[in-house]
This record gives structure tokens, sequence and C-alpha cells, in this order.
């Protein structure tokens, strides 16, 4: 293990002790939970050993059906310094209504890339400044229901739901609009 | 032609107003790009000297759907992007024909998926599909014929009546036949 790794392990045995660290093909994941959460991404950007200072993408997984906890956000920390990568999971204990502390304090970058990650799995980042949706339109609704849709969640249907997503009139087929 | 030896000849031709502003008009049909997505890289070959739609008097790609007769729907369309195709669209003035180009515009292609619209014609009247992923621009050279021999043998021009200032409206069903032509 290359010494920016074991700085991380020691980071995280001190602020997160239910830690987890997985090497696979030289790609290092560290799993940690929910709690203290910035505290930790923190000390990995600021401290000079490891100082993760770019966050290259934000993104989630859905395990349904699969892990106990439904959904895992994912970060992917880049070092301009060390010239070294890290991936860190958050499995989030809530399933009906997973929720996250935002990382816009620590990294401006992840503004969007969690709007991105709230439009597709429906996760709130809480003290985020501005979570609206990001690709998707804003009444993005069940039209039975009436609930919001996320459509990288694994229950939604590929096709989508006939109606959330409204055309424009076709006055040629169907006669003028009233 | 054979044009300049009748008129060598005789030195005049007789025709009718119809067929003359028919000529006119497919002879000058003035394209208005939508590329959207990589299909608009063929369309744009389609417009170069090497495939040159100069020959059928198609060069001029107007920018603005308001000086345009032909609308190109080059790529994917998903549901946000469908209100501005419909809305370009309605801005272009009658006459009017659209070709959807390619498979994305065509039948959705290999975006089967919640966000792009299976097929344009769902909300616009299509008067020639070309398939293909991208076609080649001589494929949207034969859309473009097909277009040009339809306003030859189905579009009714209408004749400015002088005396009364009178032109009504167009329907739309004067111009688009419910099957559409299909190349294949």
């Amino acid at each position: 293990m290359e010494e920016i790794f074991k700085t991380v392990e020691t980071i995280a045995k001190t602020i997160a002790p239910s830690y987890e660290i997985v090497e696979f093909r030289g790609q290092y994941t560290l799993i940690v939970p929910v709690e203290r959460l910035v505290d930790l991404m923190m000390e990995l950007r600021d401290n000079p050993d490891t100082s993760f200072d770019m966050l290259v993408d934000v993104t989630a997984i859905d395990w349904l059906g699969k892990k106990r906890n439904r959904f895992e956000v994912v970060y992917f920390l880049y070092s301009l310094k060390h010239k070294a990568r890290l991936r860190v999971k958050v499995p989030l204990p809530d399933n009906e209504n997973p929720t996250c502390p935002t990382m816009v304090g620590v990294w401006e970058s992840a503004n969007w890339y969690e709007r991105e990650t709230y439009d597709m799995y429906g996760i709130k980042f809480e003290g985020h400044p501005d979570l609206r949706r990001f690709y998707m339109p804003e009444d993005f609704l069940d039209p039975a229901t009436g609930e919001p849709l996320y459509p990288l969640r694994k229950d939604f249907p590929l096709m989508g739901i006939p109606g959330a997503l409204p055309l424009p009139p076709y006055p040629e087929r169907d006669g003028e609009l009233q | 032609m054979g044009l300049d030896k009748l008129l060598g000849q005789d030195g005049f031709l007789t025709t009718t107003v119809e067929s003359l502003l028919k000529w006119a008009q497919k002879s000058s049909v003035w394209p208005m790009p939508l590329g959207i997505s990589c299909c608009a890289i063929e369309m744009m070959a389609f417009a170069s000297p090497r495939f040159d739609v100069a020959r059928f008097g198609s060069e001029v790609f107007r920018m603005t759907p308001r000086q345009s007769d032909l609308l190109i729907v080059a790529g994917t369309v998903t549901y946000k992007m469908a209100w501005v195709v419909r809305k370009i669209y309605d801005q272009m003035p009658d006459p009017k024909w659209v070709i959807s180009m390619g498979v994305c515009a065509s039948t959705g292609g290999m975006f089967r998926s919640y966000p792009v619209v299976q097929g344009i014609d769902q909300f616009l009247p299509v008067d020639a599909y070309v398939s293909g992923c991208p076609p080649r621009p001589e494929a949207l050279i034969k859309a473009l014929m097909i277009i040009q021999e339809k306003i030859e043998k189905k579009h009714k021009p209408i004749l400015f009546n002088f005396g009364k200032n009178v032109s009504p409206t167009p329907k739309q069903e004067e111009y688009h036949t419910p099957m559409a032509d299909i190349i294949i």
C-alpha cells in the first residue's frame, strides 16, 4: 500500500472507527458511515499528506434488494499534489428518505454533482444551497400519485411512466386546441 | 436541358402558372437545419461542396425558421427538446415540409429509454424518413428529391387572386398525405 493510503487509513481510524478500506487492482475504496462525513472529508482535503483537493464526481448506487442499506453515495477524489485517486463510499441508513450531508462546504464543485444525484436518485443533501432538479423538468411527477419520480432508481420502469413527461400538442392530427 | 434548344427555335414557351410556381418552389427548398446531435455532421456534409446540395437549389441554410420551408430534424429528440422542435415548426410559414433524419428522430433508435421521444411523428407531420445511424449524405439528398417530387405532384400552390385579394389560409391536409414516403 502506498504511503498516502496509509495516511488515509489513519485519518479514517481517528474520525470514523468503523471504516473499511478495499484495494482492487491498485484502486482504493474507503467505506465509511455517514456520521462525521464532513469532518473526514475536510481532513482528507486539508491534511498535507493526503491533500485530496479535487472532487471529480459524486454519484450514487441503488442496491434495491441486494443490500440492507439501499442507497450508497460515492465520491471520487483526486489529489493533484500526490497524483492519487480515492473512492469514498457512504451507505445511507434510511431507505425511505435517504439523506446525506452536503459537501459544498468542502469542495465547491459538489454543488452541481449533488443536484444531479438528487435528480436521479432522490437523495436529499442536507444543507445544500440550491437543491433543485438538474436534468429532468421540475414537475416530473407520477401522474397517478403525484409523487416525484427519480429515473435512475431500480424500481423506475425503463420506458418511464406514460404521461409523466408531456409532448407538445399536435393540431394537425388532433384538431385545433380550444 | 433542351430548354435553350426550344427557346432558340421558337423564342417562347407556354406553361401554366401553377406548374411554373411548383417548379420555382421545388427548385428553391430552403432548409432549416435542426442539428441536435451527430446526424448534424452528415447534414453539414450534405451542404458542403463534396455532395453539393446546391445542385438541387437547397444550399441556402436559413438559420431562422421564418425563412425556411423544409425542416430537417437531425438527431435525438428528448421530451424536453420536443417542445422546442414543435415551436420551430410552428414558426415556419406554410407550406412546409419535414424530413426526419436518422433512426433517432424517426423511431428513437438505440435510445429506447424514458427521456427520448420514440419518433418525432408523435408531434410533427413527417414527409420523409431517412434511415441510418447516421445516414449518408446521399440518403439525405434522396429525401430532398422525394420532397421535391412531393411538391411537384401533390402540393397545390395558392394562386393569388389579384382582383379580390383573397388568399385563404391553407389547411394542412392539402399538403400532407397520411402516409409519408419512406426511404429504405
